[in-house]
């Protein structure tokens, strides 16, 4: 044990409080401020981390520093990327695409039945409240140890959001606009493309966002249930076994940057194509 | 709820029970149910014939349709089971087995949900009091919101083998690392719940508190804290609901533990199909119990607080 490190660590976390708060207090309206707190935060979290790891001298296999995560990702990048490609750029981006864009077609069919959606939404929403990760197994059973029955659960995972998301969506217009769009003599794929698909967009893009992490999930957790050599999600389980937690904290620094990317681009090509939008206009989130 | 929909539907026309039932949600989806029974038992047979197939002609044996159907219903390890195999194998593992057997099913379920719903305490607790402090102190909202976004960014259910692993090593096993992934799933939802809803009311509505010399505390009481339960009970629908999934997901690296997970993790081991889909449909009935208790409460408590129910 090192109480000095540990202390200095405290008086550290204590001053970038105070630094915090002054900035906060003082220049809250400059956006370098604004960027620069949450910044400051993240970094004392990291050095409170470091100190108090070495400090109090905890056992690696419960949490390693991340000075020692850190070197341990530099040193393993093929593996990290093989893992990479194996989960991210062959199950999920494969079950992520065919997911929505199912759910997306089910529901433009859907909507076109009054009774079908009244009988599907509730449905839908009850099955969005399932633990449908649990269909790992069986669909490793069904396809194999390979990635497609990966990313058939992330269809199955994805699918739903999708599907509830465009529904609602579809139904957002009000009956006036659909007049309107009557009285211009709009046939009724006319009136989808033009007033009641970007209309939706804000469903929609609300749903692709739910599952760009979901999809992310479901791949990792889908592999613990038999998998080839490769992948994070056999990664991360093995090493634990092995009680190699450095390696399975690099692991997981690379999903979470990549699950920020995945969800980042999504919400970025929201910003482009829905920029009408109010929630978008108003500069808020 | 849907029936209290079709009720009112009703109201000022004398309808039959029958047409009720279909302008509200319940015969539509009924029907839809229906289908889906149907399509799987469709899809069992075409799912199971070919083993059945390969069984039937090693043994020589002919067999009409229906006795092929019926055979590729009742398979020992099908591929798919019908849902009536699944329903058996759930009776026979909760109500004719022992319930502090290993065998049982209700044994399992009890495991993952006192799990859950440990951890469902802790997070909403600890959702809340981020809320509050969060609206109380523009530091921690500018340092702390970004972080618990980011905090999401890390798949916990990802790591969950990690924490229970990790934390089995240190000697804290049992309920705890279980509880203890479930509380970070679901403290998210009911932090962002609770500061949009402790943050509802309008500049008016404070102003006005303030007229009356409110304390803070008042204010929180008498004014934030109302306002905030409709917010907190759609959060709370989805924190329990992601609960389960983390206490479930939790069990997958304990297989000593017991729990559902593990229930799903052993049948898939064995290829016990039928195991494994009482205990995805048993952890199915979980969610939907637990969802629709928040539902009652929520009812409960705006019906006690004078709102409309």
């Amino acid at each position: 044990m090192n109480m000095s490190l540990v202390a200095g660590v405290v008086i550290f976390w204590l001053a970038a409080w105070a630094l915090n708060e002054f900035l906060v207090r003082r220049f809250s309206a400059n956006r370098a401020v604004r960027l620069f707190v949450p910044l400051l935060f993240g970094v004392t979290l990291l050095v409170l981390w470091e100190g108090i790891t070495r400090g109090l001298a905890v056992p690696q296999v419960l949490l390693p520093p991340p000075s020692a995560i850190w070197a341990r990702l530099t040193d393993s990048t093929s593996i990290l990327w093989a893992d990479f490609q194996q989960t991210f750029l062959k199950s999920v981006l494969a079950g992520y695409a065919i997911g929505c864009i199912s759910g997306f077609v089910v529901s433009i069919l859907v909507d076109r039945s009054p009774f079908l959606r009244r009988g599907l939404l509730p449905i839908g929403n009850f099955v969005s409240a399932l633990p449908i990760i649990g269909i790992a197994p069986i669909m490793v059973m069904w396809f194999g140890f390979d990635w497609p029955s990966k990313a058939a659960v992330v269809v199955a995972m994805t699918f739903f959001p999708m599907l509830v998301n465009t529904v609602a969506g579809l139904s957002a217009t009000s009956a006036i606009e659909g007049d309107l769009m009557r009285t211009y003599a709009a046939g009724y794929w006319q009136t989808l493309f033009k007033l009641r698909l970007p209309a939706a967009a804000p469903f929609i893009f609300n749903a692709l966002k739910i599952n760009s992490t979901l999809a992310l999930i479901g791949a990792i957790v889908a592999e613990f249930f038999g998998t080839p050599i490769v992948g994070m999600g056999f990664r991360i389980s093995t090493e634990v076994g092995k009680l190699a937690i450095d390696l399975v904290w690099a692991e997981i620094a690379v999903a979470a940057v990549a699950g920020s990317a995945f969800y980042g681009l999504v919400a970025l090509i929201e910003r482009a194509t829905t920029f009408w939008h109010p929630s978008i206009r108003g500069g808020g989130a | 709820m849907t029936s209290a929909v079709a009720a009112t539907a009703g109201i000022g026309r004398r309808e039959n029970l029958l047409t009720r039932l279909w302008q509200g949600n319940t015969g539509p989806v009924l029907i839809v149910v229906a289908a889906i029974l149907i399509f799987w038992y469709a899809m069992a047979v075409h799912m199971n014939a070919p083993w059945q197939q390969r069984l039937n002609d090693r043994a020589g044996e002919e067999v009409s349709f229906t006795q092929f159907v019926d055979q590729t219903w009742s398979q020992k390890k099908p591929l798919l089971p019908a849902p009536h195999q699944i329903v058996g194998e759930i009776w026979n593992a909760t109500v004719l087995t022992d319930i502090n057997s290993r065998r049982s099913l209700a044994y399992h379920s009890w495991i993952t949900l006192s799990a859950t719903l440990l951890g469902f305490a802790f997070g909403t607790a600890l959702g809340v009091g981020l809320a509050v402090i969060i609206i109380h102190n523009r530091a921690s909202d500018q340092s702390l919101m970004p972080w618990i976004i980011a905090s999401q960014t890390v798949p916990i259910l990802a790591i969950a083998p990690m924490v229970v692993v990790g934390l089995g090593a240190v000697g804290i096993t049992g309920l705890f690392p279980k509880a203890l992934i479930s509380m970070y799933l679901s403290f998210f939802p009911v932090v962002v719940g609770m500061v949009k809803g402790l943050r509802s009311p309008e500049a008016i509505q404070i102003d006005l508190m303030r007229t009356y010399s409110a304390s803070p505390w008042q204010v929180f009481k008498m004014l934030r804290w109302p306002a905030s339960l409709p917010f907190l009970f759609a959060s709370m629908r989805v924190g329990v609901a992601i609960s389960l999934i983390g206490a479930v997901v939790g069990e997958l690296s304990n297989a000593a533990g017991g729990g559902l997970g593990v229930r799903l993790l052993t049948g898939s081991y064995n290829g016990q199909t039928i195991q494994i889909w009482a205990a995805l449909l048993l952890a199915a009935a979980l969610a939907a119990i637990l969802v629709s208790l928040v539902g009652v409460a929520e009812r409960f408590v705006t019906r006690r607080m004078g709102g409309a129910a």
